[in-house]
């Protein structure tokens, strides 16, 4: 699937998401699903902040997330895609 | 109580925000640049190593390209900077609640408070390059003083990512030896002019006898001295997201040369759909319609003409505009590009005037024809439905002024 917003590269994968909005209007990532792999769950989120990725390239709100498999990874919602770095 | 001014200038703003979506291309020369094959095909922003080769803005793209072989160029994405623009003016709205814009990537910022002295300005300025930089990711200057302009020049001494302050106490040192044409209103012809007066420097035009300035800049040349002594007090107007508009206007370069009145017509009423679209959508009715043109040997023409009775329909507009242009710019054939724009606005549920011997019934079926294409474009896209005139010229039929043409200049004397 492509839609305009996309800048896809090499070093960023687009990834679906369900997320708890909350009362104050937070958005909390639980989920996400790349295209071609398996579902991840995260298993709590460290912190989210505006932040920037020069490595895939965007910017947007940045959740450090711990997933279940142990890897903690930075998932960015860019306007109303989300991405992580490879 | 003394003013503290910022000005937060994004460095190479487009190429900026493009580097930072292109990972792979950053690392070399990257211009954003129009279509060439819309014609739109000049430099609108380059990085820095672009511009360290010599590819400066507003060249043409094959004229780049022979500068610096290899230049990367990409397409403007004219969203993208607009969300951009607002987050900048997001984090800069954090530091005060008067923040004037002066295009998408400029703004001031009036930072004074009682007790707040230029010195915590400087520590202010930095506290939002760095968090610009880290949240954004792109990089801004900026310049701090006690009035607008010499912030401006603040910004403009030290470029990318860095803070300049312009004591006021002792300004002089600074940037009296700086040439006037960096002064803000100081463009190619004034500087012309000043050289032509042997006025070469800012502290020339500062010391300049006065009298001979206004005899021959006029009134400008007293507001320039005044710019260079620093005497400016205008204060940071704080523009809200709806600044009072005072016009509508959107002008397009054609993607081909206009030889003919038909496709004149087919322009204007191209453009008459989008600046009346845009008048209904903020509730506006002109009365005073202008039209402009851009020859091919790019000489620039404008009239305008008042109309007995406001409107802000898409038919009216472009017939007045069509009868303007078939009366004064028949001659300048081929032309590149053409504009429209409305002022003397008023409010579109204002009591207005009638006229006896005018068709009323008639106006309201064609508001009411207006008003039913805005819904259905509204919903469906711009494409969806069109006049039968616009569809003489296929590519002329293609452009969408409304949302592809509007720029964001404005003025320093806006408000």
């Amino acid at each position: 699937m492509y839609c305009d917003e996309m800048r896809p590269n090499e070093n960023k994968v687009y990834v679906s998401v369900i997320a708890h909005h909350r009362l104050d209007g937070e958005i909390v990532p639980l989920r996400f699903k790349a295209e071609d792999g398996p579902a991840q769950h995260i298993v709590r989120v460290l912190e989210w902040c505006p932040s920037h990725s020069l490595k895939a390239g965007g910017q947007g709100m940045r959740y450090t997330c711990v997933l279940d498999n142990g890897n903690t990874i930075y998932l960015f919602h860019d306007r109303k895609l989300w991405f992580h770095e490879k | 109580m003394e003013r503290v001014i910022l000005h937060i200038d994004a460095n190479s703003f487009y190429a900026s925000v493009e580097c930072l979506y292109r990972p792979q291309e950053r690392r070399y020369p990257l211009s954003v640049c129009g279509d060439p094959e819309q014609r739109h095909g000049i430099v609108l922003a380059s990085n820095a190593l672009a511009k360290l080769r010599g590819v400066k803005t507003g060249m043409a793209v094959w004229q780049a390209k022979q500068t610096c072989p290899g230049l990367v160029v990409v397409p403007p994405d004219y969203q993208l900077y607009l969300h951009f623009s607002k987050m900048l003016r997001e984090i800069y709205e954090q530091y005060s609640d008067r923040v004037e814009n002066f295009g998408l990537d400029e703004c001031w910022a009036d930072v004074s408070n009682p007790g707040f002295s230029i010195e915590d300005g400087r520590r202010c300025a930095n506290e939002i390059r760095n968090r610009v930089k880290t949240e954004l990711g792109i990089t801004v200057s900026v310049g701090v003083s006690n009035n607008k302009i010499f912030a401006k020049l603040g910004s403009d001494y030290k470029k990318p990512d860095a803070v300049t302050v312009i004591p006021p106490d002792h300004f002089q040192d600074m940037i009296w030896k700086l040439p006037a044409s960096d002064l803000l209103y100081v463009g190619p012809k004034t500087t012309k002019k000043l050289r032509d007066c042997n006025i070469l420097t800012i502290g020339d035009l500062a010391r300049a006898y006065t009298p001979m300035l206004e005899y021959k800049l006029g009134k400008n040349g007293l507001m320039l001295q005044a710019f260079a002594n620093g005497w400016d007090r205008a204060p940071v107007m704080p523009t809200t997201a709806e600044a009072a508009i005072k016009s509508v206007g959107n002008s397009t370069t054609t993607p081909f040369d206009i030889k003919t009145l038909e496709e004149a017509r087919c322009v204007y009423y191209m453009l008459a759909e989008s600046v009346g679209a845009r008048m209904r959508e903020n509730g506006f009715r002109g009365r005073c319609i202008s039209i402009s043109i851009r020859t091919a040997d790019l000489y620039t023409y404008s009239c305008q003409k008042t109309i007995d009775v406001p409107t802000n329909i898409t038919s009216e507009i472009a017939e007045v505009a069509c009868r303007l242009f078939a009366e004064r710019y028949q001659r300048y054939f081929p032309l590149r590009s053409v504009g429209l724009s409305c002022t003397s606005l008023s409010m579109a549920q204002a009591p207005m005037q009638l006229d006896m011997f005018d068709n009323h019934a008639k106006r309201e079926k064609l508001e009411a024809v207006d008003s039913a294409i805005d819904g259905i474009r509204r919903r469906f896209g711009n494409q969806v439905i069109q006049r039968g005139i616009v569809l003489a010229e296929p590519a002329i039929a293609r452009i969408n002024p409304k949302d592809e043409h509007t720029i964001h200049p404005v003025a320093f004397f806006a408000g």
